[in-house]
This record gives C-alpha cells, structure tokens and sequence, in this order.
C-alpha cells in the first residue's frame, strides 16, 4: 500500500494506461501545459508530449465530439471536463453519438472514450457551477457511469474505464482531489466496473450511496455508532452497470435503506434505487426506503444556505432514525 | 367497481376455510361491513364481512365447500357490471375442480361466456384488525407474521400510524406463540346403527378444520419434539376442605371453583416459582417467560381448544374460574377469537370427569410442557403404617426435553404437590 492523495492516484492511472497502450491521449482545457485545472494531468505533458495531451479550445462540444470521432476511428481519448457543469455543453455528443454508435452501426464500431473531470458541488461555486449531474448519464443506455470516492478507487476504477471499450463517464470531486488514502501498489491494479464495495458492515440499516457522499454517509455511521446503530455503508462505485446484488443483500439482511446523494431528489439515483429495492427486496423492508439529497432548489451562493441545501451527516442520521422508527 | 370475496385467513393458521353458511344471498344489496357468511376456520366458526358496496352478484363456493385463503369465493359488484372476468378468475382457480373430488357437488357455476380469457393473479387478503379496518404492516412484518403464524390483525403496531413493524411481530411472536389443541381426549364418537342388515361398510365423517389442525400440530409436536413424562400421586384431601370453604364463602354469587380451578391456580403459582418450566425452545436459546398464561384444554364436539387463562399465576380462584367457565362456553360455541387461545406458556388438560385415572397429555408446541390430570379417587394408602382412604389424584407432566430436564420437571412438581396438599403454600 501507498499513501497518495486522490489526485495523485489519477495521475498514475493515466500515466500508466498511456504508457500501457499507445492509442490513450488526453484532451481537455488546460490540461498540457497548465498540467490541468486541478493538477490531475501534471507532468503528462512532458512524458507523453503533445501528441497524446492536447491543450483544446473552450468548446466542449467541439472536443468532447473530435474525441468521439478519434474513438471511433480506433484510438482511446480520454476527454477532460473542467467540470462535469460544463459538460451539460456536450452531452449531444455523449448522448446521441459515444452511446448510440455502437448500437446502431450494429456493434461495427465501438466507441472506447472516457470523458472524466470533477462533478457536484464543492464551496461556494453557486448554481450552475455545482451541480451533480450524474443523472444525466445514468438515463440513457449505453453510457457507464464510475463515482470513485476514495484514492484507490479512483485509480483501479480509471484504468478500468480507459480499458472498457464502451464511453465511460467518470465523475470525479473538486473536494476529493486533495483526500488521502491508501492505494495498493500492485503492478496493475484495476478494479472492474459494475462491482459496488462495501465500505463499511452494519446490521440495523443501509445506507447506500455513491461518489463523494461516501464520506458523508461513513460521518453520519460514526454518529449512529454513538447511538448503538450499526450502519452499513455500500458505495455503488459504478452507477451503470449496477451491482444490484450487493445492494440487494444488504438490504436484505439490514430490512432498512436510506438513499444518500449530492444532487436533486426529482428521478435522482437514489429513484432508481428506491425502485429496485422495493420490486426486488419488498417482503425484506421494514420500513420506506428514504432518500437524502440536495434541496430541490439550485444551489445557493451564501455559505450558510449552501450547507443547507447540500446533504449533511445529521440528515442521514435523521433519516436512519426515521426508517429505524427510532 | 367490483369487489371479489376472497377466503380470508380469519385465524392465525388457517390455511383453508369452509363456508358454514351464506348469510346473504345472490342478488341481496350488500354493503361494506356486512356479514356475508359463517367461515368454519380451524379454530373457530368466523364472520366474513364484505369489503364493497353492490350486490352479491354470484357465490363460487356453495356452503360446506372449501378454498384455500387468497381464493375468490364470491363476487360483490354494480348489478349491471358484466363480471363474467372475475367469475372465470375464482371458477379456475378451485381447489375442489384440481382435486378431482368428485364426491363434493361442483360448487362454482360455468361461466358460459368464455372461462380461459380471464388469468388475473389473485393475491391473497389481507389479514383484517380485530375492529375490521385494514392493517397497516411492513412488507417484512407481513412475511414474518406468516412465517409466526401471528395474526396481525390482533397486533398493535408501534410504527407511524399504527403500522406493524417487524419488532412487534417479533415481540408477538415470542410472547404468543400459537397454540393448538393439545392432548388425546374424547371417545370416538360411536358408529350409529343401521339396521340395513349384517354388510359390512362404513361411514365418512368429513373432516372438519379443526380435526386437520388436530392432526397436523400433533403430529409436529410428538415427532420433534422429545417427550418424556413424570407422574406424582397428590393427595387432594385439603383441597376437597378447601373447595368446601370456598364455594361456601361465594355461595350465591353464581360461582362455584372446581378441582380443576385448583390444579390451575396452583400449578401458575408453581410455574412462577419455577420458570425453567414456563419456557419454550427456540433452537438457538430458551425463552423463560415472565408471564404465566395458562392453557386450558376444553373439549368441544368436534375437537378440542385451549383457551388461554393469562397471568393465572396472579389471579384469584374465582377469576380463574370465571374465565375458564366463560372460555369454554364460548369454545363450544367456535366463538373465541384467536387472541383467546394463542400464547399459552404451560398448558393443563383434565380428564378426571371422564373416570380417568391417569393418561400422557402431548406438549403443545412451541410451550414446553403439559400437565395431564387425573379424577379425585378415594384410594387406599398407607400413611404412618397404617391404610387409610383418602382423596388421590394422580398428575402426569410432558416435558420437553430440550427445555426441561428430569430433575427441572419433578422440583416443580414437587412444588405443585405441597401447594396442593397444603393450598395456603400458594399464599406464601
């Protein structure tokens, strides 16, 4: 294992994947000679050249579509996002082009791309800068969707997804960047899509969630634990495909769920989940699955009306007590 | 609208029912809350009360026929509605037509117009509240009250709104678990005669809810259950001064406390002081309960049930009495309501008014014992050398072995005996 921050655990899975197989390039706004807007491209620039990290105009349109282009001509881009509110900008070239070629050029031509960058609020950024937009991602077939939330899970999930030969959009956290974790240092650690990881076991209730809330749900399982609740707290990791297996059995063995998430409630993931739960695992719930998410307002610019609006630890404790009837 | 009439599950076990009889008739208006027939369960004869407004538009299951619970008995709806779905979903799925029985008239009428169209999935009722309204459960609670076999509708839920949640079917489940008759009793009922002349032949006597439950708990309970029994000889000669004194002292009440009114109080005093013997086996631990509720074994004409005495070990001889009375009554009747005879923690049976000296009673699970109690006989003994006559009964106590062990058993009996033979123990 080596302690590395989860920007540096990015770092390395580029490196290595673009050292691994000649046909990865990165493409982004400032991700060359700036080493990237969050420092996630650093030193790319020099070890590959720039060729393979290419500085682009600020037209995501324009170079999320030439790297759809590139990944149906055969070679891997990886598309930067500055952030995943500007990506909004390109999503007719995620929605209606990476996700639907394969499909209809009746699977003649794949389309291997990643488009990553961070997702979701972080200070004070106001509306239109800090929203999560994995729902946008998540509605249409044919487009993975990866939320690492720790170091190591950035890192084997990054070099999964730039393997993967299907689009992959990768949401990262402007708040996560500087985390600290332990990434094992085995020659080529990758951790395969689809496969959600339970961060930690519990038996009264479940609390599923994915990406950076991660960390919001474990705060809010230390709470619980004062209480005497014992929480279990299952990372999605990949929201499509879904492990609905791991789900399914945690809620299974704990009879009550609660759904945290950084965006909006309205068809959020937790929707999904709710849903799935209660087709698959009804006779097992002893209680409404509950969601917690952001307000359903855009997010407020004033410190505290943004800590407000976001999701916090009390509100899943909240939540657990209300599904725990406690 | 339509409203089918399903077979409802009216007791706590009850897995099938038979109509006793239609209290309204096709083509009566009907309105939700009506009686709409007598339901023999396998307890109890229960009232199925309409769930709509209409007409009883058709009957699917003529009376003395059986359905599965979840089955579609009759059809309420507007007198013109075209039902001819409905009536096709109940007729295909009748358990008498899969049997092949053709010793019962068909019960259910052809449906002319086409009875393949309709495949409607019938889900089973719900479990109704004692006062009739729906009952508000979890999804979980729901299946572990029918895995318990505890009737949710006798349950208070502690969740928002009342709703039933798994710790009170927990709660339930282990405080009442459900009961069933125990103890052989009754003689077979006597074959009438025919004089149609010296063949040889027999009669079929239907076999009623009851008698399957009969069979089928005893059965549970004999094979995994490993008995074993311990019998002790009471001497009843203070009991027999006590009863006098007593009756006289409530002389004109319209109470009179009987041996067994004894036997019962004495042995919830004994429980209490003996709670290894008050428990029940639940595989991974024992549960040594608090409360001494007693079951009462009352033999009705087709079967038996045990009303349950609660906290006899607190009441009086007269209460005891009283309810026992009151219970047994209603029993005979098919009357008590399953609340009444489920959570037994020990049960008695007596069979000393049918001349019985002595017999083994079958433990009545999930309980852990069973006392079998003989008649009151004046019998020769030897007391201080010499043989005296003197008012005997003798006790036989099922244990189960998983709970109780030989030596656990004969201590509470031995209590039992000095409070018996010395009733003011029980005061102590």
């Amino acid at each position: 294992m080596a302690e590395m921050t989860y920007r540096e655990a990015l770092n390395q899975a580029l490196r290595e994947e673009m050292e691994r197989d000649p046909d990865v390039f990165l493409m982004g706004e400032e991700v060359a000679e700036y080493d990237g807007a969050y420092k996630v491209s650093k030193g790319l620039l020099d070890a590959f050249g720039d060729r393979r990290v290419v500085d682009s105009p600020i037209a995501e349109l324009g170079f999320a579509g030439l790297g759809v282009g590139a990944a149906m001509a055969g070679l891997k881009p990886v598309i930067e996002f500055m952030t995943f509110n500007f990506s909004i900008l390109a999503l007719d070239q995620v929605i209606n082009h990476a996700a639907k070629i394969r499909y209809m050029s009746g699977g003649q031509i794949p389309c291997p791309i990643v488009f990553r960058g961070p997702n979701g609020a972080a200070l004070q950024l106001s509306a239109q800068h800090s929203q999560a937009c994995e729902t946008y991602y998540v509605h249409a077939p044919g487009v993975k969707v990866v939320t690492p939330a720790t170091p190591a899970d950035a890192k084997g999930l990054l070099k999964a997804a730039i393997r993967d030969p299907d689009p992959v959009a990768f949401m990262e956290g402007e708040l996560l960047y500087n985390m600290k974790g332990d990434v094992p240092d085995d020659d080529d650690f990758v951790i395969p899509l689809g496969v959600a990881d339970v961060k930690q076991e519990g038996d009264d209730v479940t609390i599923l969630t994915h990406g950076k809330t991660v960390h919001v749900a474990l705060q809010a399982a230390r709470k619980l634990e004062k209480d005497g609740v014992s929480a279990e707290v299952v990372d999605l990791r990949t929201i499509r495909p879904l492990d609905v297996e791991t789900i399914l059995a945690s809620v299974r063995k704990t009879n009550r769920a609660v759904y945290l998430e950084e965006g909006w409630s309205f068809a959020g993931v937790g929707a999904q989940i709710v849903s799935l739960v209660q087709e698959e695992a009804f006779d097992w719930l002893d209680a409404p699955v509950v969601r917690v998410t952001q307000a359903d307002v855009p997010m407020p610019y004033a410190k505290n009306l943004e800590q407000l609006a976001k999701p916090s630890a009390e509100r899943v404790v909240a939540a657990c007590n209300r599904v725990l009837y406690r | 609208m339509a409203t089918k009439v399903h077979m409802e599950a009216l007791s706590p076990t009850m897995e099938e029912g038979q109509v006793v009889k239609w209290l309204k008739a096709e083509g009566d208006a009907v309105k939700n809350g009506d009686i709409l027939a007598e339901i023999e369960t396998d307890k109890a004869t229960m009232e199925l009360v309409a769930r709509g407004d209409g007409t009883l538009r058709t009957i699917l299951l003529t009376e003395g026929g059986t359905a599965p619970v979840g089955e579609v008995i009759a059809v309420i709806a507007g007198a013109d509605e075209d039902i001819s779905d409905l009536v096709g979903a109940g007729a295909k799925s009748k358990s008498d037509k899969e049997s092949g029985d053709s010793g019962e008239a068909p019960s259910a009428p052809s449906n002319e117009s086409d009875p393949g169209s309709a495949e409607t999935v019938e889900a089973p009722a719900a479990a109704p509240a004692a006062d009739g309204s729906r009952v508000k459960a979890s999804p979980l609670a729901r299946r572990l009250a029918e895995d318990a076999g505890v009737d949710l509708g006798s349950l208070e839920g502690s969740g928002p709104g009342g709703r039933i949640v798994k710790r009170d079917v927990e709660a339930a489940r282990d405080a009442a678990p459900s009961t069933a008759a125990p103890a052989a009793s009754g003689a077979p009922a006597p074959r009438p005669w025919s004089d149609a002349g010296a063949a040889e032949g027999h009669d079929e006597v239907k076999v009623s809810q009851m008698r399957k439950t009969i069979a089928r708990r005893l059965t549970e309970s004999l094979a995994p259950v490993p008995h074993f029994f311990l019998t002790m000889d009471v001497d009843m000669g203070r009991v027999v001064d006590a009863r006098k004194r007593v009756n006289a002292l409530v002389e004109g009440s319209g109470d009179k406390v009987s041996f067994n009114d004894f036997v019962l109080k004495a042995t919830a005093a004994a429980l209490a002081r003996h709670p290894e013997c008050n428990a029940a086996w639940h595989g991974d631990h024992i549960k040594r309960f608090h409360h001494v509720h007693m079951g009462v074994a009352v033999a009705v004409d087709d079967g038996l049930i045990t009303p349950v005495v609660k906290h006899a070990d607190r009441k009086g001889l007269v209460q005891i009495s009283r309810e026992v009375k009151e219970m047994a009554g209603r029993a005979r009747e098919k009357k008590l309501k399953p609340d009444e005879y489920t959570g037994a923690t020990f049960s008695v049976s007596n069979l000393g008014m049918f001349g019985i000296h002595e017999f083994t009673a079958i433990i009545n699970p999930p309980e852990a014992g069973i006392l079998a109690v003989g008649g009151v006989e004046d019998t020769p003994v030897a007391v201080d050398g010499q043989v005296v006559i003197r008012p005997r009964m003798r006790v036989t106590m099922s244990c189960d072995h998983r709970v109780i062990d030989g030596a656990q058993g004969s201590r509470f009996l031995r209590t039992l005996k000095a409070m018996l033979e010395e009733p003011a123990a029980i005061l102590v």
